[in-house]
Parts: structure tokens; C-alpha cells; sequence
């Protein structure tokens, strides 16, 4: 056996990432690593590359038992590790990145002939044809992961893992790709590969193994198995006791409409497409969720409603007029709050108080002749405080001592304290604990209640399917299907993410 | 919502350990020290005359201080206020007198409403600079660093092509009053110091726009997210600073009783120093502009002290950076403790 990981467990605080996690490959073989978000590939990679330590667990290599402590150290055992953000620096040439910190040298300068010699080869190993001497960052995302894999080599790696490899490629960059994986698998390597995309791990792997909340699912032979059962592995998780969303007794009158919003990746190579044509809408007192894998699209949808980020064709309608939104002071105005995906780094002032995390885009309300009018901001901040049930001794609390639960309350207070016609929000609960999910499950329920219309992106397929009345299914940037909540079913959400067809349900 | 629940939640107790207070109030505590030795060493440096002298001497970088509080609050630095003290200063002059040429402009302005003009001038001219260089960085996203280098060369170089490198001198007794003269028994530039102090903490304090820049100072995304300008807010911060830098020129050019190609030199660097002194952050988002009165204060005071203990004015600037230094190293020794 080339690799073979025994029963890894990994806590975090507040979660348990990983639990007694086995995993194996053997020579020659290319290994797929499949599983929600949040299912533990990750912290699993992470941890075969030397960044986390497991809490328990062995690796072997040969059927040695080694203990990584960091990636070079683990590069060094022979495990590499090719990241979707490359880890190259763009403004050194391919020589350069290939042998950083162990260039050939003599006498204390760095050997030029032997460098570009090495690097050289090292690329053709790879099968591309490339300039040992091109800078970095000239290159396409292809080229530039041929690079990394070219480093690997250099390494004499033995293990190559590979994350969301086709994430950023072209039909043919992926063909380039498999052939090369092709190659490393005929000279005795191991892949392991990390991706979403079924049909392409049909193409190219050997075996699945399924991660589901942090344990093993399963494992599978890509060779009898069906894309269908991959699914249901995936998302087969007994249904808990969690809050569960009152059925919506709206009206049907549409608060937010989008339609036809496309927009294009902003770099000048990058021709993909980020949305395409997205149609949706939302009506009052209804919570609709946006679901899809990570990347789908979802958040820039959000963020062009909000007016975060510019789109390039569409349009947007509140209570059945067509709105400009250009910033989101204007979103604002029109009545739309956003909660955004990331708090800490979008959402709130971390040096500042819940006071006036509350407050801040309140102020025009608070405000006489420019001036905040302390008691009211106080009044403010302690009603929403006291509604949202803030754990903290007092509003002048600085919201960096608070934990993630109680800064995602004080993110939606500021919002609430709003009162607007529009909230959407962007992962609510990541990262935080289960009671306080459970209170801003509640929260959201109330809203809608009250006639907000709200719009839910969510990686938690739990958490959409229980919390949504409606159910936009994105991939690839564009709206993969529209599930009512009757129908709503993790396999159908997924089928629907991972664009794999529900014709061998009947199996 | 129990009470008792919510304390025992409440993460990192507030306890005050020496090193934090230290971290927190070493600037004043410094400033009180030097005070205290200082009179207790050389009565002369306790005298009225010889206060309002220190006082004097600091009011101008003070003003300069309070405008850059404002850009480093944003997380944004200004290297030109003191090229555009001398530009602003050189275009007073020659607004007071009428002309460009000391030969031709004769020996004095005529005084009266012309001192108005000439102020007016200044100030004008700071704002607008101001506002061009918050403009470049604000909307065109060049960094502050780089545009405001360029314009402590640009601004400087300008005063020349202006002046033809020859200094305007000789002002009336009105326009001298603003530089020389007294309110009571305070010096008016102390006074307008002063003043900019108050009004700068009345506004970071207390109003909407104070709030904009620390929200946006703290966090940018945060800030845009939640609906403020922050293209607007950074322009503004630009033009705060040349605002305060066109007072500056003109009360420097008064006080002199010429406009110099030289003037303002280094003030720039005085100025982040008292600000950084006073335990603003560099990063934005932290400190105000009461800490900048104290560290222009202690700025002063050493000065001062250095020259009745007779030491040599060449060891200025060396003492005056080890403070700075010293000054941030305790307050990220307190940061550190209080994670």
C-alpha cells in the first residue's frame, strides 16, 4: 500500500471534523475524495500535508508510519499537495518557483545553467512545453498548475492530491490534465483527487471514498458504481431535530425579482463566465435558499443585488419596479440588507463596539444636524440586544471578544435595526454553535413572518432544506433548477449541484 | 435574558494589569514626567513666557497633527502637508501683497480685508490639493504612500516655480497678528491649535461623519458594506489634512514674517510622529485626536527641555524617535497581553 491513513479524528473547537478516518491508496492509483462542504476533505488533506496534526490516527507511507509536521516536511516524505490558489509567486520565472528555497548552488550563488537545466526537465516530465525562464505570472491557470505539478516531480513526490483541480479550467486544459494524471499513474504515482464534478471523476479515477460529516460514508469502485449512489452517500444523513421553518402563509406578492443577471470573471484572460442569466424571486413573508456547491455563483448573486459588485446585463426589481443599484448605500436605501458570507472580514468593525457595530448603518436615522444622538443609539442597541439575545455583559462590549454565534446576532441586528424589505444572508450559521444556529433559525422564521422577504445561501443542505420554502439549485453560475419545498430532497439538491441526472434513480 | 447567564458568558473580564495602563497612558504619563523634572531641574521652564513659548512652537505641526489624525485613523498616511505649508504659505504671501515679486509688491501688504483674502487663499489652496490627492487615492485607488510622496516633491516644487525661489517678506501689522500676536495672554496660533483639538473631538467623538471614519479606518469592506461612501470618506480625510495644512502656511508665513521655500520641512514626519506618539494606529481604526494633542505636546516639551538642559539640538530628533518607537512598542506589548 503507498498510503494509508487509520482511523484520523480531528477536533476543532466546537466541532468534530473528523472521526476515525480511514483512507488508503495504492500505487498507480488515482483516488477520488468526494463529500459536501464540510464534510472534512479538507481538514483530511490538510492533515496527510502536514498543516493540523491529527488528534488520532496514523499515516504510513510504504507502510511506514510517518508524522508530517509541516508541508515541507511532508513534501519531503513525498506527499504534494496542488491547491486551487496556487502557492507559486507570480513575479519569479517557472525555474525559479520550481526550486525556491533549494536552488542549486555554487559557492553561495545560485547555479543558472543548472537550474533552468533542471526545470526543464522537470516540465517535460510534465508533457508541456514551457520557457523555464517565463515568469509566472504570464501564465494561464493551466499552465500554472502544470508548474506546481512540475514541482511535485522535482520533489520526487509519490503522492499527489490535488483540490478542485478543474475548478478553473477550459474542456480542453481538463483533457491536458487527465492525460498528464495518465502518466504520473503509469510511472506508479498516487493521486488523490478532490473534486466535485461526478462525471470527471467517472473519467478518471479508480475508486471513491465518500466523506460525510466527518466519517466515512463508503467507498466505491468507479468501475460498477453510479454517479446516483455517489449522490446519496454524499448527503445520506439522518434528518436531526433541528428547527424546522413554519410553512409560509405569504401572499404571492414578489418583493425582489432578478432577471436575466450575467456577469463575467473581471480578469482579462479569465473568459468564464460567473452568472449566466440568473432568473429569481422572492416574495414577502417567504424564505428562499440559494443552494449549490462552493464557487457556484451564489454569494456573487447576493453581492450584485446588493450592489457589492457591478454585473454586466440584467435586471432588478423591487415591488415590481425596476431599481439601479449602483453601491450598497443605495441597496440601502431601497430597503435590502445583506449579511455577508465572511463576518469578521465583511460584516463587522472588530475594534468597535456592539453599539456601534448596531448602529453603523443607522446612523442618518440616529443622527440631528450630523450628530449621533447617544441615547437613541443606546435605546437602539439595547433593543436589539435584548430581541436577539446577545450574550455580553454590556453594548460597549469591542465585538472581537464576542464568540462567532453572538457576532453573527450582532451582524443581523444592525440589519434588522434597518427594517428592511430585503435581508439576505449569506451562510448565517457557519461557524457557530448549535444553540445559537437554532436561535437565528428562529429569528429568520419570525422575520418572514413579519413579512420580510429573505434570501438564505447555504452550504447546509439541512439547513436549506428545512429553512426554505422555495429552493434555487446554482451550478456552474447559472440556476441548475427551482425545487418546492415538497419536493425538496438532499439527493435532489445535489443532483441538481452536481448536475448529475436522476435517470438511474429507479435502481 | 438572565443576567447572571450573560456574565458568566462574557468572555476576557476586563482586568487592568500595569503593562496595559503602561500601553494606554504611556504617552502621558511620559509627558507628565518630563513636565515634573523638568521644572523641578530649571525653574525657568515652569514660567508662563517660557509654556506659551513650547506651546508656540508646537501649535503649527499640532494643526498639522490634528488633520493627519484623521488620515491615519483611515489607515492612510499624508507625507505632503508639509510641502503644502510651504506652497500655501508662499501663495498667502503674494495674495497679501498682490503680486508675485517682492520688488514689485512692495514692502508690506495694505493689511485689512487683504489679510481675509490671503488666509482665504491658503486655506483654499490646502483644500484643493488636499482634495486632488484624496481624489487620486480615494476613487483612482493609488496607494496614500505613493501619491502623497509625490506630493511632498510636487507641492515643495511648486513653491519654487511659483516664487522664483525668491522668499516674500514685510507684512502688515494685521496680517502679523494671526503668527506674533496674542489672544489675552495666549498666542493666537496656540489658540487656533486649541481649537482644531476641540473641534476635531467634537467631531470624532460625537458625530456621524467620526463614526464613518473609524468604521471605515476598522474595517473598509465592513464599512462599504454597510453603506457608507468610502470613496467620499477617503477623499474627505485627504481634505481635512490640506485644510489644516493651507492654516498652517498661513500661520507660519504670519509668524515669520515671510513665506520660504523651506518652510514646513520635516513637518510632515513631526506630525505622524505626534499622531503615532498619541497612540493612533497605524492601521487605522484606533486612537483620536486627544492622544495627538498629547504627543505634540510631548514633542514640544523635549524640545524645549533639551535646550535648557543645554544639550545640543542635534540630539532632537534622535530622543524624539526613541519615544516613538518606545511608545508603540508598549502599546503592542499591551495589545499582545490583552489577547
Amino acid at each position: 500500500m503507498l498510503l494509508q491513513m487509520t482511523g484520523i479524528s480531528k477536533q476543532f473547537p466546537g466541532v468534530q471534523a473528523l472521526q476515525n478516518v480511514d483512507l488508503y491508496v495504492r500505487p498507480g492509483e488515482c483516488l477520488a475524495l468526494v463529500g459536501e462542504n464540510g464534510a472534512g476533505k479538507s481538514t483530511l488533506m490538510k492533515i496527510l500535508s502536514g498543516v493540523y496534526a491529527p488528534d488520532e490516527g496514523t499515516v504510513a507511507i510504504d507502510g511506514q508510519i510517518v508524522v508530517p509536521r509541516n508541508p515541507h516536511h511532508a513534501q519531503q516524505l513525498g506527499v504534494s499537495i496542488i491547491y486551487q490558489e496556487f502557492n507559486l509567486f507570480p513575479n519569479m520565472p517557472i525555474e525559479e518557483n520550481i526550486f525556491i528555497g533549494r536552488e542549486p548552488n555554487r559557492t553561495g550563488f545560485v547555479d543558472r545553467g543548472q537550474l533552468r537545466q533542471s526545470a526543464r526537465e522537470y516540465l517535460q516530465q510534465v508533457g508541456v512545453d514551457l520557457d523555464p525562464r517565463a515568469m509566472v505570472r504570464y501564465l494561464s491557470v493551466a499552465q500554472q498548475q502544470m508548474v506546481e505539478i512540475a514541482k511535485a516531480l522535482s520533489y520526487n513526490a509519490r503522492i499527489v492530491i490535488m483540490d478542485e483541480p478543474t475548478s478553473a479550467l477550459t474542456d480542453t486544459e481538463v483533457r491536458a490534465l487527465f492525460a498528464i494524471i495518465r502518466s504520473l499513474k503509469e510511472r506508479g504515482l498516487g493521486i488523490v483527487f478532490v473534486s466535485h464534478r461526478l462525471e470527471e471523476i467517472f473519467e478518471i479515477c479508480d475508486r471513491i471514498t465518500v466523506l460525510r460529516d466527518g466519517r466515512n460514508a463508503g467507498e466505491l469502485d468507479t468501475a460498477t458504481a453510479t454517479p446516483d449512489q455517489v449522490v446519496r452517500m454524499m448527503v445520506g444523513r439522518e434528518i436531526t431535530d433541528l428547527y424546522r421553518k413554519e410553512e409560509s402563509t405569504a401572499g404571492e406578492r414578489v418583493v425582489l425579482e432578478v432577471r436575466g443577471l450575467s456577469r463575467r470573471g473581471t480578469q482579462q484572460d479569465d473568459a468564464r463566465v460567473v452568472l449566466d442569466g440568473i432568473d429569481l424571486e422572492v416574495r414577502a413573508g417567504e424564505i428562499v435558499g440559494l443552494a449549490g456547491l462552493v464557487g457556484s455563483g451564489r454569494t456573487e448573486v447576493a453581492r450584485a443585488i446588493f450592489g457589492a459588485d457591478p454585473f454586466d446585463s440584467g435586471e432588478i426589481l423591487l415591488d415590481g419596479q425596476r431599481v439601479f443599484i449602483k453601491s450598497p448605500s443605495q441597496a440601502i436605501k431601497h430597503g435590502i440588507a445583506l449579511a455577508p458570507e465572511d463576518r469578521k472580514l465583511q460584516a463587522l468593525v472588530l475594534a468597535l463596539a456592539i453599539r456601534e457595530n448596531v448602529s453603523l448603518p443607522n446612523l442618518g436615522r440616529l443622527s440631528k444636524f450630523g450628530f449621533v444622538r447617544r441615547r437613541e443609539e443606546r435605546n437602539l442597541a439595547q433593543r436589539y440586544i435584548d430581541a436577539l439575545s446577545v450574550r455580553t455583559p454590556s453594548m460597549e462590549q469591542k465585538v472581537i471578544n464576542l464568540s462567532g454565534g453572538n457576532q453573527q446576532k450582532v451582524v443581523l441586528a444592525k440589519w434588522l435595526a434597518l427594517d428592511p424589505k430585503v435581508l439576505i444572508v449569506d451562510e448565517p450559521t457557519r461557524g457557530i454553535d448549535i444553540g445559537a444556529k437554532a436561535e437565528v433559525h428562529a429569528l429568520m422564521s419570525q422575520l418572514a413572518e413579519s413579512g420580510v422577504a429573505i434570501l438564505m445561501i447555504s452550504s447546509e443542505l439541512p439547513e436549506v432544506l428545512r429553512m426554505s420554502d422555495r429552493i434555487y439549485v446554482m451550478r456552474e453560475g447559472r440556476i441548475a433548477g427551482v425545487i418546492d419545498r415538497d419536493h425538496a430532497t438532499e439527493e435532489r439538491v445535489m443532483e441538481l449541484a452536481t448536475g448529475v441526472k436522476s435517470s438511474a434513480r429507479a435502481a | 435574558m438572565s443576567t447572571n447567564a450573560a456574565l458568566a458568558e462574557a468572555p476576557h473580564r476586563r482586568e487592568i494589569s500595569p503593562i496595559d495602563l503602561l500601553g494606554r497612558f504611556a504617552p502621558l504619563i511620559f509627558l507628565l514626567g518630563l513636565v515634573a523634572v523638568l521644572s523641578y531641574l530649571e525653574p525657568g521652564f515652569r514660567t508662563e513666557r517660557n509654556i506659551m513659548n513650547v506651546l508656540r512652537q508646537v501649535s503649527i505641526i499640532g494643526i498639522l497633527a490634528v488633520g493627519m489624525t484623521f488620515v491615519i485613523l483611515t489607515a492612510g498616511i499624508d507625507l505632503s502637508v508639509g510641502s503644502m505649508v510651504a506652497f500655501t504659505g508662499i501663495v498667502c504671501a503674494a495674495t497679501a501683497k498682490g503680486s508675485r515679486s517682492l520688488l514689485t509688491g512692495g514692502t508690506t501688504d495694505p493689511g485689512g480685508s487683504r489679510v481675509l483674502l490671503a488666509a482665504l487663499a491658503a486655506i483654499g489652496l490646502g483644500l484643493l490639493l488636499g482634495f486632488f490627492q484624496g481624489f487620486l487615492i480615494g476613487k483612482l485607488e493609488i496607494p496614500a504612500f505613493v501619491v502623497t510622496l509625490g506630493g511632498l516633491g510636487a507641492w515643495r516644487g511648486a513653491t519654487l516655480v511659483f516664487s522664483s525661489g525668491q522668499p516674500i517678506s514685510g507684512f502688515s501689522k494685521d496680517f502679523k497678528f494671526w503668527g506674533q500676536g496674542f489672544v489675552g495672554r495666549v498666542p493666537v496660533p496656540v489658540v487656533v491649535f486649541l481649537l482644531f483639538v476641540l473641534v476635531a473631538f467634537v467631531i470624532l467623538k460625537y458625530t456621524q461623519y467620526g463614526r464613518w471614519i473609524y468604521a471605515l479606518g476598522g474595517n473598509q469592506e465592513a464599512a462599504r458594506l454597510s453603506g457608507l461612501n468610502t470613496v467620499a470618506l477617503t477623499i474627505s480625510v485627504y481634505a481635512i489634512a490640506g485644510f489644516c495644512a493651507g492654516v498652517g502656511g498661513f500661520l507660519l508665513t504670519s509668524r515669520l514674517n515671510s513665506a520660504e521655500q523651506v518652510a514646513g520641512q520635516n513637518y510632515e514626519l513631526q506630525a505622524i510622529a505626534a499622531v503615532v506618539i498619541g497612540g493612533t494606529s497605524l492601521f487605522g481604526g484606533v486612537g483620536g485626536v486627544i492622544g495627538t494633542l498629547i504627543g505634540t505636546l510631548l514633542i514640544g516639551v523635549l524640545n524645549n527641555g533639551l535646550v535648557i538642559l543645554n544639550v545640543s539640538p542635534y540630539w532632537q530628533p534622535i530622543v524624539v524617535a526613541i519615544i516613538l518607537v518606545a511608545s508603540v512598542f508598549f502599546d503592542q506589548l499591551a495589545k499582545k497581553r490583552r489577547r
